[in-house]
């Protein structure tokens, strides 16, 4: 790029703005993490410091630990989110190999279909699809929510993937197939390990949305054994609206592993939206 | 045996030549041309490997979203669900009890997406544009930074903003103090005539990074040439994004004006979270979200209705496949998508 578009107010002016609407995205997140660690006194003395030897405080983490069964909760998270992506990645991955390698009568019509659901929600199915778990005796069972988000996360799933195995080299498959490979083991031994990468930003656009929901979990999964982190984070929140220390400290137990994962996996999930999958 | 010589889409191979223009309609055509097949034997392995996504997509998504559009036709009369037309619809326009809260729950969700449109897309596309200046340092710390706020759920955004606002905890009104606008402080969230604003304010605080994201990956992909032939002309700066990047990047964001519509007119955590299934202060943030969720569910003193939920549900599906429709016919087909 030549130096013509550059001078020096553009960039500082550039990064004043970077700068600010870093600060006012963070602002939020950090406040809420440092006050967990106050006490009572500190979190309303002075919201804006951060914890001193003499107004740090746990005891807002002792009572969410006590009260609360978060790990229970956060075991429930793990398993559903863990499942979905299993099954999402698995169905997908084999659903777009199937269309994007094989020509068949009525391939672009299932890819249509496949696709009907990036556009339109799976919430507005919420009526039968609660019949059809009452009817199939799944409500309050962790497999009601992983079918559910089976199903959400299947058309975004299968739309990428099956862009990304269009472009796995035709010439390594029809080597395997000379080879007598069969087709499952070109899917399974040559065309996955090559889209793996792929896969990754599949599976953080999958995880994302499957974590934080609420609508699912409060609907069909209510029950104390089957609440996920989301639902117990927001039923502990309602019943202790006064407590704050219990507040600030649940918030920043559920902020903070996803944090950590996004701040390991954040590279991925950049290069995946930027890879122009979504162009 | 090899089934095909695939004769690639062109949207992988153009990447390498300059300057094609396609869009859907070409690679359409090309798809269904090419699938003229010889007879031979019934490939199994297709099925398998459709079998699985379709059988669960089609189970727990697609039949249920037809069953729920098939049960806002019936009632529940003495026990018996029973076929009645159009009349869970006049129930819902007609008699006030409903359509009151339903023409209410329409509108805030109109303003909801309108506040998304005006402030969360122009400072997207704002951001994007200065994250890809060329040498800029700390891209990806900002990048990073600016998409914290996405990744986190409804339950956490919503609850700590409203710890924010609250004149209890008193941080609000004393960052305001710092600037001299502490006269300006009400408690926004309790107050009828701004609580919808400042909901629809945090969730685009919160959803800022994804048109970031995407207008980002857009200007990085107009190529160079392209750039040093405006700069050859003497177009520079604010006029190169104003009048080269900015018709580039139109298909983008025309992308995300139709995520924001379906994820806007599809809400229901943050204002269930913030402000409790009755969308207080007086239904003043009441959207088509939690207004189903009433519906369905009941609450307080009424019971639960699955017909009328279901009827609730069919309009938002209309909505939604209305803009989508919008988008898909009307705006997707006059962009070009510039391919090089």
């Amino acid at each position: 790029m030549s130096t013509a578009t550059r001078s020096l107010p553009r960039t500082i002016g550039a990064h004043a703005i970077l700068l600010t609407y870093t600060a006012i995205a963070l602002f939020p997140v950090i406040l809420v993490i440092m006050n967990s660690f106050k006490s009572r006194a500190g979190i309303f003395g002075a919201p804006l410091t951060p914890p001193t030897p003499k107004t740090f405080d746990l005891i807002g983490y002792t009572t969410v630990i006590g009260q609360g069964d978060f790990i229970h909760y956060f075991q429930n998270s793990l398993v559903v989110t863990v499942a979905s992506l299993f099954f999402v990645l698995l169905f997908g991955a084999m659903a777009a190999f199937a269309l994007s390698e094989y020509r068949f009568r009525g391939n672009s019509l299932m890819g249509l279909y496949l696709a009907l659901g990036i556009m339109i929600p799976i919430r507005l199915g919420t009526v039968a699809i609660l019949q059809l778990m009452v009817a199939s005796g799944l409500v309050n069972t962790l497999t009601a929510l992983i079918l559910v988000y089976t199903a959400q996360g299947l058309p975004l799933a299968v739309f990428i993937l099956s862009e990304f195995m269009k472009q796995v080299s035709d010439d390594l498959k029809n080597a395997g197939r000379i080879d007598g490979l069969s087709e499952y083991t070109i899917f399974f031994r040559l065309v996955l390990p090559l889209v793996r990468p792929s896969m990754a930003t599949v599976a953080v656009f999958t995880m994302i949305p499957i974590w934080n929901d609420l609508w699912f979990p409060l609907i069909l999964a209510p029950s104390e054994e089957t609440k996920t982190v989301t639902l117990g984070a927001q039923l502990f929140l309602g019943q202790f609206v006064t407590n704050w220390n219990a507040i600030l400290a649940a918030l920043s137990l559920a902020i903070m592993p996803v944090l950590i994962l996004y701040v390991i996996f954040s590279r991925q999930l950049i290069r995946g939206i930027t890879s122009g999958a979504v162009k | 045996m090899p089934h095909r010589a695939r004769t690639s889409g062109p949207c992988i191979e153009a990447s390498s030549s300059n300057n094609i223009v396609w869009n859907r309609e070409t690679a359409g055509t090309e798809l269904m041309a090419a699938d003229i097949s010889p007879k031979r034997p019934f490939r199994w392995h297709i099925a398998i490997f459709l079998a699985p996504a379709v059988l669960v997509y089609t189970a727990i998504m697609i039949l249920p979203l037809a069953g729920t559009l098939q049960l806002s036709l019936f009632r529940n009369i003495e026990q018996h669900q029973v076929f009645v037309g159009l009349d869970n619809f006049r129930t819902l326009f007609g008699d006030p009890n409903w359509s009151v809260n339903f023409w209410n729950a329409l509108r805030n969700n109109v303003w909801f997406f309108i506040i998304h449109m005006l402030v969360q897309n122009p400072i997207g596309v704002m951001l994007a544009a200065l994250l890809s200046s060329p040498r800029l340092r700390f891209a990806a710390f900002y990048r990073t930074a600016i998409f914290v706020p996405t990744i986190l759920s409804f339950v956490i955004v919503g609850f700590a903003w409203k710890l924010i606002l609250s004149p209890l905890w008193g941080v609000a009104p004393h960052m305001m103090d710092l600037i001299g606008l502490k006269s300006l402080f009400t408690p926004w969230l309790g107050k009828e005539q701004y609580a919808l604003t400042a909901l629809s304010l945090i969730s685009v605080w919160q959803f800022v990074g994804i048109p970031m994201m995407l207008i980002y990956a857009a200007l990085l992909s107009i190529p160079e040439e392209v750039i040093e032939a405006a700069e050859c002309d003497g177009i520079t700066g604010m006029s190169q994004f104003w009048k080269i990047k900015l018709p580039l990047i139109l298909p983008s964001i025309g992308i995300i004006s139709i995520l924001t519509f379906v994820g806007n007119f599809n809400a229901f955590d943050l204002i269930y979270t913030a402000q409790g299934a009755l969308a207080g202060p007086n239904y003043s943030t009441d959207i088509l979200g939690t207004f189903l969720y009433r519906a369905f569910f009941g609450f307080q003193l009424q019971v639960g209705d699955p017909n009328m939920g279901a009827a609730i549900a069919t309009m938002m599906f209309l909505i939604i496949l209305g803009g989508v429709c919008v988008y898909l016919f009307l705006v997707q087909t006059r962009l070009r998508r510039y391919q090089f």
